[in-house]
């Protein structure tokens, strides 16, 4: 057993030896018209070294460093989850929601500019992981994709703008609406899938969307992007020379027809801040109805057909539950909430190129899914604020984000599999029943 | 109620079903009985539309169903259960049964989202009667409880009460004695009985479990190698010396 690890162990450290010495140990150096191969400097040698070291000293004592491990993950077990009667837990949900949202609604008002910036990100990612979370949490569809609806939304506005000269609250809607129809489309040919090839034709779409976008230099402007979108607007209704539906702008002055900035109307000074705190509130005020939205959709009967699908497919056929219905409707819902959000996000960026809508969004969008809990809504929250946050935390370790990234990941997935805060289960009061 | 002729199934070149006949009549309990591999399962498979049939008829209720999606053969009143228990684990006990009722439910999304009166009645309603089956099948003390949770025979008694609030009209239970202890199994006994005589289901029933099968039926099929052996009453099949054969063996 004991000469067993070693081997094993001095195996490992040998194959470490053999990968690293071409890739780090050996230099192609260029010298006149042709290439020649150095050797690397000594401290390179000593780096390589220490690493096959560690690789034999890890291997040799695996065993204890897992029973470690172990122990670890016992004890933590048993801390973080407080076994609450199921009505106090829900009591405690609705007594952190409310304190959350509480917290979010004084946020503005007592920190920097640059902080509710980040907070309004964050809130854009809230919205993105809410509505993905319908389709991986709740109806178990593993979706690789997701941020083509996030891209439908944003350009549905900037185009509908660019074009129509359509205002925000027109294409909010339309937003939503083009986002689920491409949903929708998405989800005709996937029914029939399941896991893995879900996953791979999803991704496809993603990626279809983002370089039609970059070849549709005509419409789009390409890589160029969309210029000059314009932030979203307050409507309010004006009543001193006569009633009128007018809309406030948060800029210095307004040219258009029928907007009056903000603080003109008020008869205040003018804060280039307002408009920081104002695009803020609309999206923790968009949250917000996502959230009551999806919080009614989970009890609703067709909440639980999605769960039901993800649990057992096969059971669901017997019992009537029509599956292409149930998968479309989580796709076409799930899709619409990225349009609203991709609306937003145009809304604030001012500009939109297909660069923002790569395949790294939907992997930081599913992990935030995931790292929150499938199907769990504080879940998502706070997986959204750790995902978005800690990298604006680390920005001197820029080179080392995906590093970290995949290192959380690795580690939440062996601590804790289930999420940061798993979902719990609606409690429903009982009364006896005398009759069927 | 569920005529079958002549029924034939065949995956590639294997003939797992062939020419298997059998009726249902209303509040009848009925049994299909044969040696492991009989191909039991896939005439249940055919009936409840998870399979097409290659060959044969069924016909529910006056519709020929055996082309129609296994969803709409259950919303006619046709549910069934499973050889391995086939709960939604994750979800309460409770909220299968919600779920099971999906075709009773309003679904319209905007009715749900302002919980219009009549949404609330019928989500009451369905909370009601899902009440009264866990109660029935003595579950109501577990209703909140997640149905990976329970033990076999809880689980087993809870994808019951899941096909019986569809309100069926058949009910066809695949194997349900299965890893049952005998009392369990007694309980069983109680249940489909009362369920034919209280709700006037008929029920379709593979088992193994030959006293329980003996017991409750009214009538039973023999099937053998995907052929049909031989049918009757309990005590003609016991008499029956061709089943006696297709169970001990050729001599």
């Amino acid at each position: 057993m004991k000469t067993n690890n070693i081997a094993f162990a001095f195996f490992c450290a040998l194959v470490t030896a053999i990968m690293a010495f071409p890739l780090l140990g050996l230099k192609m150096v260029s010298e006149g018209t042709g290439m020649i191969i150095q050797g690397a400097t000594a401290s390179t040698w000593i780096y390589i070294a220490s690493a096959c070291m560690m690789v034999f000293l890890v291997q040799l004592f695996k065993t204890s460093l897992n029973s470690g491990v172990e122990q670890f993950k016992v004890q933590l077990s048993r801390l973080p989850t407080p076994s609450l009667p199921a009505d106090q837990h829900v009591r405690l949900e609705k007594w952190a929601l409310i304190l959350i949202i509480g917290l979010a609604l004084a946020w503005p008002f007592m920190t920097s500019r640059s902080s509710i910036d980040l907070a309004t990100l964050v809130l854009i990612y809230v919205m993105l992981g809410l509505g993905l979370n319908i389709v991986v949490g709740l109806a178990g569809l593993l979706d690789l994709g997701y941020v083509a609806f996030y891209a439908v939304g944003a350009y549905s506005y900037a185009l509908l703008n660019n074009y129509y000269g359509l205002s925000f609250w027109i294409c909010l809607p339309i937003a939503g609406l083009l986002a689920a129809t491409f949903g929708f489309l998405l989800g005709f040919p996937v029914l029939r899938l399941r896991g893995d090839y879900l996953a791979i034709v999803t991704l496809g779409f993603g990626e279809i969307i983002r370089i039609f976008l970059n070849n549709l230099t005509t419409l789009t402007g390409g890589p160029n992007g969309i210029p000059g979108i314009p932030k979203p607007t307050l409507p309010m209704i004006q009543t001193d020379p006569e009633f009128a539906l007018i809309s406030l702008d948060f800029s210095r002055s307004s040219r258009e027809e029928g907007v009056v900035p903000f603080h003109t109307f008020f008869g205040l000074d003018y804060n280039p801040e307002t408009k920081v705190v104002f695009l803020y509130l609309l999206a923790l005020a968009m949250c917000l109805a996502i959230i009551f939205v999806i919080r009614r959709l989970i009890r609703m009967p067709v909440g639980r057909a999605w769960e039901a699908l993800r649990e057992d497919e096969i059971a669901c056929r017997s019992l009537g539950l029509n599956r292409t219905a149930i998968k479309l409707s989580a796709f076409t819902l799930g899709a619409s909430f990225a349009g609203f959000a991709g609306c937003f996000f145009a809304a604030r960026q001012s500009f939109i190129s297909p660069e923002s809508f790569t395949f790294i969004e939907s992997a930081i969008i599913l992990a935030i899914v995931v790292l929150g809990g499938m199907g769990s809504q504080l879940g998502v929250i706070l997986a959204a604020i750790v995902m978005i946050v800690l990298p604006e935390l680390a920005r001197e370790f820029q080179e080392y984000r995906m590093l970290m990234f995949g290192l959380l990941i690795v580690l939440i997935m062996i601590w804790r599999p289930q999420g940061l805060l798993p979902m719990q289960r609606p409690h429903l009061a009982i009364k006896e029943a005398e009759h069927a | 109620m569920l005529e079958v002729r002549d029924l034939g199934m065949r995956f590639g070149g294997l003939q797992a079903v062939d020419g298997v006949s059998l009726d249902v009549n209303e509040g009848e309990i009925v049994s299909i009985i044969g040696p492991n591999g009989a191909g039991k399962t896939t005439v249940f498979n055919c009936i409840s539309g998870f399979y097409t049939p290659t060959g044969g008829s069924v016909k529910f209720k006056g519709d020929f169903v055996h082309t129609f999606p296994d969803y709409r053969i259950s919303r006619l009143g046709m549910v069934r259960t499973f050889q391995h228990v086939r709960l939604f684990s994750r979800m309460t006990a409770i909220e299968n049964l919600l779920v099971a009722q999906h075709r009773h439910a309003n679904t319209n999304l905007f009715a749900g989202l302002f919980a219009t009166p009549s949404y609330r009645r019928k989500e009451q309603l369905a909370l009601d009667r899902a009440s009264y089956w866990l109660k029935k099948v003595d579950l109501l003390n577990h209703a909140n409880r997640e149905a990976g949770t329970l033990s076999y025979g809880q689980q087993r008694r809870l994808e019951i009460a899941r096909c019986m609030v569809t309100e069926p009209s058949i009910l066809m239970l695949d194997e349900p004695a299965a890893g049952l202890n005998p009392r369990e199994t007694r309980d069983l006994d109680e249940l489909i009985t009362a369920i034919k005589h209280s709700y006037n289901v008929s029920v379709l029933l593979i088992e193994h479990d030959i006293g329980l099968v003996m017991g409750i039926s009214d009538r039973i099929y023999v099937v053998n190698q995907g052929r049909p052996l031989a049918s009757g009453s309990p005590e003609e099949i016991r008499q029956n010396p061709a089943v006696i054969k297709a169970y001990l063996g050729e001599g």
